[in-house]
């Protein structure tokens, strides 16, 4: 197939109509599928282990002619500075990173959402030094919780295909325009190979329309010509506090308003299987495969457990979550970090959140086998569930 | 070109503040001004709020007034005292972090070339020397190395004069400044040099002490990077406001310096050479065997 005469076609198409075929897989190269499909303009790359692979298989989209520039920045901070003046000239940009580099590149990401760019970014998620590490570790989704970012996780390669195919229509709508981090276990489903149903090749998703923009692109050719991208409201008056407040508060509006979009192409915010159950767990990424198969094995031995699954950490599904979990005894939150930051949100908007069990927690790279979860499941059904 | 962007729509022509009128009806856009020009049209700049004295807003109003292509040209700038007055510009530019500069107007020029690819759109950064050679230093460098078709401009003032007045890497060996109590212990940065060994085309060191100069190197810096490759201008700016001077002291410090350690010096490759001769932009150099004769 060839990156010409692509048919372009709209998000809803290439997610619910178009023909996919099967094809086995790892999660770098699922990435590599969608943003083939995802008409990008360019995409700017740097290395680090569990993302690299993602980016070089973006690298030979370019040299096939499916993305129209690509380089390798000098470092991380530099990166997203770079993806952040593509943006800015208005069009569609993409790259990736994971875990220190996150950390590194950490100034950019509240100037994206601020300067309304409709970014999208991946994230292989990985440990942060010290010590070093290349592992699998969740914690820095819990760093960029406020960063004005929409945020995703993935629980297996086929949702990180079809969530990045949906994110840049997402990231782009006129009432949202911020950017769109989509977050995969780094490892677990970068460098595993699974079945994923793909689309066929013959099709493209429709570029970016820079007329839909809520501000003005920095190209000289978007009225007003007077203006800055972005000014400082740093002089010491109350409007200029006011200024810097409201405009906050529009950008955590934004995410907000996302919500009818998310919901119609990912279907829903949260996924509940056995919602009866007196222990529930709930959990995101690949936390929610290792539960379920801790659910069977709880359910060998006669007990029964319900599973939360959450697609969307920003926005944060509170009121889905508030109702999945109203009658649930015991709340079990299984997570691949230290901090335990689903927990976190979790406990932070139901009632009774001494209802909740702390972990299990697996960090550093720990794999989680299922049986760690079943342990604590255990442990609660005893204590008069 | 775009100058359809500076047209006002009849509709609003009642409420849009004079200055606006005035730009849209005696700017420079599409009207070939240059530094010589200042006073017979409407400046791009209107009421900075920098220093009396502030050597910096006279490079930046000189700079601005001699853009070869302001009605397609994009600005981008960095955190400074600069940044004060970038609100205060009518041409399209971006403040995004302090010394990211080079790193946006990479991703910003390339991404103009993917949209607008058969139209000129110039891309200029202007920065302070912190932003430049200290804490943006790598991008700087990087950006020169990549090749990018963009004009870095530093304003040198040799200081951090929005913070306060901090030693730089581009201040003078020796002097005092806060942060360096008991004199700076090591030397001013060479970045002309490191900008020639990092592949800009090229490269001038000028001064307030001549405003003609700085308009006229611009003009080559913007033109040169269009066509050719990475620019740099390194001006001289001094900070009556950190120098503790008179403002009126500023502009004789500046000449005193460029008779002194600042002097000019241009440097260009011979494929910009002749691309600013055969555009007119300068006159042949006449070879001295020849000038012999």
């Amino acid at each position: 197939m060839s990156a010409k005469n692509l048919k372009e076609v709209s998000t809803e198409y290439m997610l619910f109509e178009a023909k996919r075929e099967e094809q086995f897989m790892t999660g770098s190269e699922a990435v590599r599928e969608a943003i083939r499909r995802a008409n990008v303009d360019m995409a700017i790359a740097y290395p680090i282990t569990p993302q690299s692979e993602s980016m070089h298989l973006i690298g030979d989209l370019y040299a096939e002619g499916y993305v129209k520039e690509y380089f390798r920045g000098e470092n991380e901070f530099a990166v997203m500075s770079q993806v952040a003046g593509g943006a800015m000239a208005g069009v569609r940009m993409f790259t990736a990173t994971c875990g220190p580099g996150t950390l590194r590149a950490f100034e950019n990401f509240p100037m994206w959402a601020g300067a309304r760019l409709p970014i999208v970014i991946g994230f292989m998620t990985r440990a942060i030094n010290a010590p070093l590490s290349i592992q699998p570790d969740t914690i820095e989704m819990a760093m960029l919780m406020d960063t004005g970012m929409l945020m995703l996780h993935a629980e297996n390669a086929q949702e990180l295909y079809d969530m990045y195919l949906m994110s840049f229509s997402i990231a782009e709508r006129t009432s949202v325009h911020i950017p769109v981090g989509i977050f995969v276990d780094g490892f677990f489903v970068t460098h595993t190979r699974q079945k994923v149903k793909v689309v066929t090749e013959d099709v493209k998703l429709k570029p970016y329309d820079p007329s839909m923009s809520p501000t003005p692109h920095i190209d000289m050719e978007t009225p007003p010509f007077r203006y800055m991208k972005d000014p400082f409201v740093m002089k010491s008056n109350y409007v200029s506090y006011a200024a810097h407040a409201s405009w906050q508060q529009e950008c955590m509006a934004s995410i907000e308003r996302s919500r009818p979009f998310l919901k119609e192409l990912l279907g829903s915010f949260i996924e509940q299987q056995n919602p009866d159950a007196p222990i529930q767990i709930i959990a995101s990424g690949t936390a929610v495969s290792q539960s379920r198969e801790a659910i069977k094995m709880a359910k060998e031995e006669g007990i029964e457990v319900g599973l939360i699954k959450v697609k969307t950490i920003r926005p944060f599904p509170a009121e889905e979550i508030r109702q999945a979990l109203s009658k649930a005894e015991k709340i079990i939150v299984p997570e691949f970090n230290r901090v335990g930051w689903l927990a976190k949100e979790v406990a932070s908007v139901i009632p009774n959140n001494d209802r909740m069990v702390q972990g299990p927690r697996v960090f550093g790279g720990m794999t989680m086998p299922p049986d760690v979860i079943v342990k604590v499941i255990k442990e609660n059904a005893l204590f008069g569930v | 070109m775009s100058l359809a962007i500076t047209k006002i729509n009849p509709a609003f022509v009642d409420v849009m503040p004079q200055e606006y009128l005035d730009l849209a009806s005696d700017g420079p856009f599409a009207a070939d001004k240059s530094v010589k020009d200042l006073g017979t049209f409407k400046e791009l700049i209107e009421e900075h709020p920098l220093c009396a004295g502030c050597n910096l807003a006279l490079a930046f109003r000189t700079l601005i007034s001699a853009l070869p292509c302001p009605e397609d040209t994009v600005i981008v700038g960095s955190t400074g005292c600069n940044s004060l007055a970038f609100p205060q510009l009518a041409i399209h530019n971006v403040h995004a972090l302090f010394g990211n500069q080079n790193a946006v107007a990479s991703g910003l020029k390339r991404g103009l070339k993917l949209r607008f690819p058969d139209q000129n759109k110039d891309v200029v950064v202007m920065a302070g020397d912190g932003a430049t050679a200290d804490i943006g230093f790598d991008m700087t460098m990087h950006s020169w190395i990549r090749g990018e078709n963009i004009t870095t401009v530093m304003f040198d003032n040799e200081i951090y004069a929005n913070t306060g007045g901090q030693e730089s890497g581009m201040t003078p060996f020796g002097t005092v400044r806060n942060m360096a109590p008991t004199g700076k212990n090591f030397q001013k940065m060479n970045v002309p040099e490191f900008a020639k060994q990092a592949g800009c085309v090229y490269v001038a060191k000028v001064s307030t002490a001549n405003t003609a100069k700085i308009g006229q190197c611009f003009r080559n810096a913007v033109l040169a990077a269009r066509e050719i490759g990475p620019t740099y201008i390194q001006i001289y700016t001094p900070c009556p406001t950190n120098l503790k001077m008179k403002p009126a002291e500023s502009v004789a410090l500046a000449k005193k310096r460029a008779k002194e350690d600042y002097a000019f010096e241009e440097y260009m490759s011979e494929e910009v050479e002749n691309l600013l001769v055969s555009s007119g932009a300068i006159k042949p150099k006449v070879k001295k065997e020849e000038g012999k004769k």
